[in-house]
């Protein structure tokens, strides 16, 4: 088994096909919303499950800046080229059942229930023990 | 208790299989019974508990069926009266071994299963050990156990696909609160007791002379120590005996297999008292075995760091060349050899790169360190 980091952008350098989701219908938005459950619903019953988070695109960048001093905070910026939406882990047997599970929350329906073909960034965890050889 | 339990309740599981009870049904039937063993056995303890167990959880599993076919009176179940399994003789935890690795199970749903109806660990300590939600493990477990009942309980796997499953969680180490290498020897122990093929002893061996140098093989914060670097004076002196004395009973039946090949790899690295010392002409004869017996590309990479060993770096790279480029560690081999012929500008950028593709943190550490320890172009 091992771990993958599925990705959702809200853009970047694979922007969507298809109209913002501000400019649906809300039952577009609703079907959306709902299909998302499902995937994960379905991940958690095959076994798969591990995490799912939405974030915020507000956001701000932070740095040290030497002892006893307050972080530098830069941001938010409005305009970042690449913002990350969310993210799922799923557990799975191959990088081909990573790449399925990846296809199928793709096709998540958009405006007028077509799958909206975002694109979704696939990355392996570093976190495979290393298998013992001499 | 908790031991006794442990050990007796893949066999009470077994015995009901092989009565006939659907996997599914036997454990639950089995859990019943613990309960009951935990209400009852501290006033009465029983003189056979396997038998009391066995007596109590077969009374449990015939009034599972009977409300079971009474919900179903109407449906055709073909799980009512399942194949018999195999003969009577046969080791109760040995059966449910191989129900639990059946081929129609991927090796991850194997593992989970197996952990959880042989190693008798709880759906709670096998998901931390896979940095997992309980309840993505609990649905692993219990898609895993449909598929054997519809795959058929008489059809249980084969026993090259145990001893994969078993090394699987060998390979897993420690992590939660489970150390997952100590349960895999303790299961192949068993299987090892109840089995006349040398490859399980020559699995069992391999097992116990990698974990006798497991300490060894972390320094103080985590980072991966290479066999060469580490001190030999912690490694496990009692475990490398008996990994040594299986082996050498499993080699005289004289019936060869990839297992016993790569034990006797890993007890010719245990008796070396220095890397120095270290018998590579003997490694590279036994790796030219492997490589005849598994045909396996992993294998013929590491091949290539024994000849590199006993005929140099220059012959090593070109045998090097026959070794497929999508092989992984491929390119951490090509900078060690790289290094040794004195090219080390060459060497820190193979290095460098083998660090960026490395599968594990452990593994990129240390490969960012071999970079970083030699002069960039």
């Amino acid at each position: 088994m091992a771990k993958y980091l599925l990705l959702k952008h809200y853009r970047g350098a694979k922007p969507l096909d298809c109209a913002p989701m501000d400019q649906w219908t809300p039952e577009e938005v609703q079907a959306h919303i709902a299909f998302m459950g499902h995937v994960a619903d379905q991940l958690r019953e095959r076994g798969e499950f591990v995490d799912a988070q939405a974030l915020s695109p507000d956001g701000m960048w932070v740095r040290f800046d030497g002892e006893g001093r307050p972080p530098v905070t830069d941001g938010p910026f409005a305009e970042t080229k690449d913002l990350i939406a969310g993210w799922m882990v799923i557990d799975v047997d191959s990088a081909e059942r990573a790449q399925e599970a990846a296809a199928y929350l793709s096709s998540a329906p958009g405006p007028g229930g077509e799958p909206i073909r975002e694109w979704i960034e696939v990355r392996p965890f570093l976190e495979n023990p290393p298998t013992v050889t001499d | 208790m908790e031991q006794l339990v442990r050990d007796l309740v893949p066999q009470v599981l077994g015995v009901l299989v092989r009565r006939g009870a659907d996997f599914a049904t036997a454990e639950d039937a089995v859990q019943e019974a613990l309960l009951e063993a935990v209400r009852r056995w501290p006033d009465a303890p029983p003189d056979d508990p396997k038998a009391w167990l066995v007596t109590v959880a077969w009374r449990k599993v015939v009034d599972l069926s009977r409300s079971e076919s009474a919900r179903r009176a109407r449906e055709e179940r073909v799980h009512e009266e399942p194949p018999r399994g195999p003969v009577a003789d046969e080791d109760d935890t040995l059966l449910l071994l191989f129900l639990c690795c059946h081929p129609a199970l991927t090796p991850s749903s194997a593992v989970a299963l197996t952990l959880r109806a042989v190693g008798g660990l709880t759906t709670r300590q096998i998901a931390e050990a896979y940095l997992v939600p309980e309840a993505t493990m609990a649905q692993r477990i219990s898609r895993a156990k449909r598929t054997v009942a519809d795959a058929g309980v008489g059809a249980p796997g084969d026993l090259r696909r145990v001893l994969t499953v078993l090394y699987l969680v060998f390979n897993e180490g420690y992590s939660g609160d489970v150390d997952l290498s100590a349960e895999a020897i303790r299961l192949t122990r068993m299987l090892d007791a109840a089995s006349d093929e040398p490859e399980v002893s020559g699995l069992l061996a391999l097992m116990l002379l990698h974990h006798a140098r497991r300490t060894a093989r972390w320094d103080e914060h985590g980072a991966l120590v290479p066999l060469a670097g580490q001190d030999r004076s912690r490694w496990d002196t009692r475990l490398i005996a008996e990994g040594v004395e299986i082996l050498q009973a499993a080699l005289a039946r004289d019936r060869l297999g990839a297992y016993q090949a790569q034990a006797a790899i890993a007890a010719l690295h245990c008796d070396a008292r220095t890397a120095e010392e270290t018998d590579w002409s003997q490694i590279l004869e036994w790796y030219d075995e492997l490589l005849r017996l598994t045909d396996s590309p992993v294998v013929a990479l590491n091949r290539v760091v024994a000849v590199g060993e006993v005929d140099g770096p220059l012959v090593g790279l070109r045998e090097l060349a026959a070794v497929p480029a999508d092989v992984p560690r491929r390119t951490a081999v090509e900078a060690w050899l790289r290094e040794r012929t004195g090219d080390l500008a060459e060497a820190h950028r193979l290095y460098a790169e083998a660090a960026a593709t490395a599968s594990s943190t452990a593994e990129r550490d240390h490969l960012i360190l071999q970079a970083a320890r030699l002069p960039g172009s």
